[in-house]
């Protein structure tokens, strides 16, 4: 059963004038031939959380992965369309890629925190992005702390920083991996089924987790766990074989759809 | 249920026993030889070492006068110290080049330039080292000269560049093999918090892979430690305590080599030629010991 069924709507703190921070036009990707998105446009609201559903290889994991320019990693990648985070495009030939990817935070499937103590996880994102000493002991100490107690985590670990954090429990590694996001103050927070190694317990603690830091981040979170999607998100997005079906507001996507693949989809995955 | 039955040894093919006693064996034997060896230098060394040698002036004495008629003197402290010299000059000059070549190889070059790349290291990797020894002679001799103005280009300086050319390649397949080990999880992780290919490298690869690249290093020394016929070629060969790269020098493998064929068997200087051997077999098992030692660790932690 599902429990109930959150509509609301999260509330950004500071009140912009931007009402969405990515915006893609006619976005085409392709893995060598093969093509993964077909021209996809979406625009993803502001400060809200954005879940992204559909059956295994219809791209989710390709789109999450076009918003922070991951995808290059790959060579053999072409990207053709437009993406815009934050009003800025950013295929611009001006755009920083540490830069961008500073803005925009990513939680990848499998808990991946380095290889390193706990504490120097948290800050990882800082001393590769500012120049070398510029944080005091005690600055550092207080960012660290405030990035644990955000992701409920400061009780648990405040005894064990200097502890190799791949050695925590998966549950920990994955909300370690959100904390150190934080230092950098990222606008959007994309999470590629964040909660898949986790057990029930650990994905209650990411989805409250999600729900606190809602509203000062944007989430986009690809699950493929229906419950999950009509827990945390406000808005759904349905995609199939590298196209967007539908997007609309969670509710409404799971009750009433529109798209007849969309109500297959979700009366087999859920109904 | 006969099928499931074991089938006794009498069942089994002829040739199917014989490949397996042939492997066994095999295996046992490359155990056997290290032992043999070790044995027989000993053996050869043995009596002179607990009957004779002032071991303490073996160690730290510089005289080394094995063919004087009525003064005989075994210091081998210099050539100890050539040995070490060299080989530590080698590494200055090989794990730089070493390590970049290995991060060169597994993190920014296009893989059909990796293949290339491997294919160079594996020829360098073949080349003997009495080539070696002769290129030291003719060629880097006449480089060092003209670009030293030094009187003779047969110095450490010429035995350590030969050396770290040779220990150049095991460096950097070893090394690369340490950096591929590291899972790509932790690359995209980094990359992903806007980190550079180079903040990678060295904030997660190089402390991720140390232990692997220290190995490497080792693994390189040793080779170094123990090569003769290039640095006997290329470093002078006399006796010295050196004062810098370019004085001359001479390795505790070079006198082996140049000595042991003038000796008669059994004497003194004979006995303790093979004395050199037992430390030189204690240096580079002991060095291959703590890289395999460090290998392990890895293991372990992964
Ligand atoms: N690096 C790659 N090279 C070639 N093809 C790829 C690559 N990554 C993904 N694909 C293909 O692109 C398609 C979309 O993959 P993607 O990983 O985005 O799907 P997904 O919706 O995230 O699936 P899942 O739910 O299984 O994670 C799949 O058909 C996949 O095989
Ligand atoms: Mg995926």
């Amino acid at each position: 059963m599902v429990s109930a069924v959150r509509n609301r709507t999260y509330r950004r703190r500071i009140d912009g004038i931007m009402n969405y921070s990515i915006e893609t036009e006619n976005l085409n990707l392709w893995y060598g031939d093969f093509q993964a998105l077909i021209d996809v446009s979406v625009r993803i609201r502001d400060g809200q959380i954005t879940s992204l559903i559909g059956p295994s290889g219809c791209g989710k994991s390709t789109l999450l992965r076009c918003f922070n320019r991951v995808n290059e990693r790959y060579g053999n990648v072409t990207t053709k369309g437009k993406i815009e985070i934050l009003g800025k495009n950013i295929y611009d030939t001006d755009v920083s890629l540490p830069e961008l990817r500073k803005a925009v935070g990513m939680v990848f499937q499998r808990p991946n925190p380095l290889p390193i103590s706990v504490y120097e996880n948290i800050l990882f994102g800082l001393r590769i992005h500012s120049p070398i000493r510029s944080m005091t002991r005690t600055e550092s100490d207080q960012i660290v702390e405030e990035a644990l107690t955000s992701v409920f985590l400061w009780e648990d670990l405040k005894d064990k920083l200097k502890v190799r954090a791949t050695s925590l429990q998966l549950e920990q590694q994955q909300k370690l991996c959100i904390a150190r996001l934080l230092p950098l103050k990222p606008k959007i927070i994309l999470m590629d089924e964040p909660c898949s190694a986790l057990d029930a317990k650990g994905t209650l603690a990411v989805e409250e987790l999600m729900e606190a830091l809602a509203g000062t981040y944007t989430f986009l979170i690809v699950t493929h766990n229906m419950a999950q999607a009509r827990r945390v998100s406000t808005e759904c997005i349905y995609m199939f074989l590298g196209e967007l079906i539908e997007h609309r507001e969670t509710q409404a996507l799971f009750e009433t759809p529109q798209h007849p693949k969309t109500a297959d989809y979700v009366q087999m995955r859920y109904g | 249920m006969n099928i499931l039955r074991k089938k006794s040894a009498a069942h089994l093919p002829f040739s199917e026993t014989a490949i397996e006693l042939f492997i066994r064996l095999c295996g046992i034997s490359s155990i056997l030889f290290v032992f043999g060896i070790f044995f027989f230098v000993f053996r050869e060394g043995a009596g002179f070492l607990f009957g004779g040698l002032d071991l303490g002036q073996f160690l730290t004495s510089v005289e080394w006068q094995p063919t004087s008629l009525n003064n005989k003197r075994y210091g081998a402290f210099a050539l100890i110290v050539g040995t070490f010299s060299v080989t530590l000059l080698a590494m200055c000059i090989a794990v730089p080049f070493g390590l970049g070549a290995a991060i060169f190889v597994s993190e920014f070059c296009s893989p059909k330039l990796r293949e290339t790349f491997k294919i160079i290291i594996e020829l360098l990797a073949a080349i003997p080292s009495v080539v070696w020894g002769f290129i030291g002679l003719t060629l880097m001799n006449q480089l060092i000269i003209s670009v030293f103005n030094a009187p003779i280009g047969l110095t450490m300086l010429n035995g350590s560049i030969m050396l770290a050319l040779m220990s150049v390649p095991i460096i950097v397949s070893i090394a690369e093999d340490a950096l591929k080990a590291v899972p790509d999880s932790y690359r995209e992780a980094a990359e992903a918090l806007g980190a550079t290919r180079w903040q990678v490298v060295y904030r997660v690869l190089l402390p991720a892979a140390k232990n692997g690249l220290l190995a490497a290093v080792l693994l390189g020394a040793a080779r170094s430690i123990g090569e003769t016929m290039a640095v006997l070629m290329a470093t002078g060969h006399s006796v010295n305590i050196p004062s810098g790269p370019l004085s001359w020098i001479r390795t505790l493998t070079a006198t082996i080599a140049a000595e042991l064929g003038e000796v008669a068997r059994g004497d003194e200087h004979y006995q303790v030629l093979f004395i050199i051997g037992i430390l030189l077999f204690t240096i580079t098992f002991v060095v291959n010991l703590i890289a395999d030692l460090v290998i392990k660790g890895i293991r372990q932690e992964s």
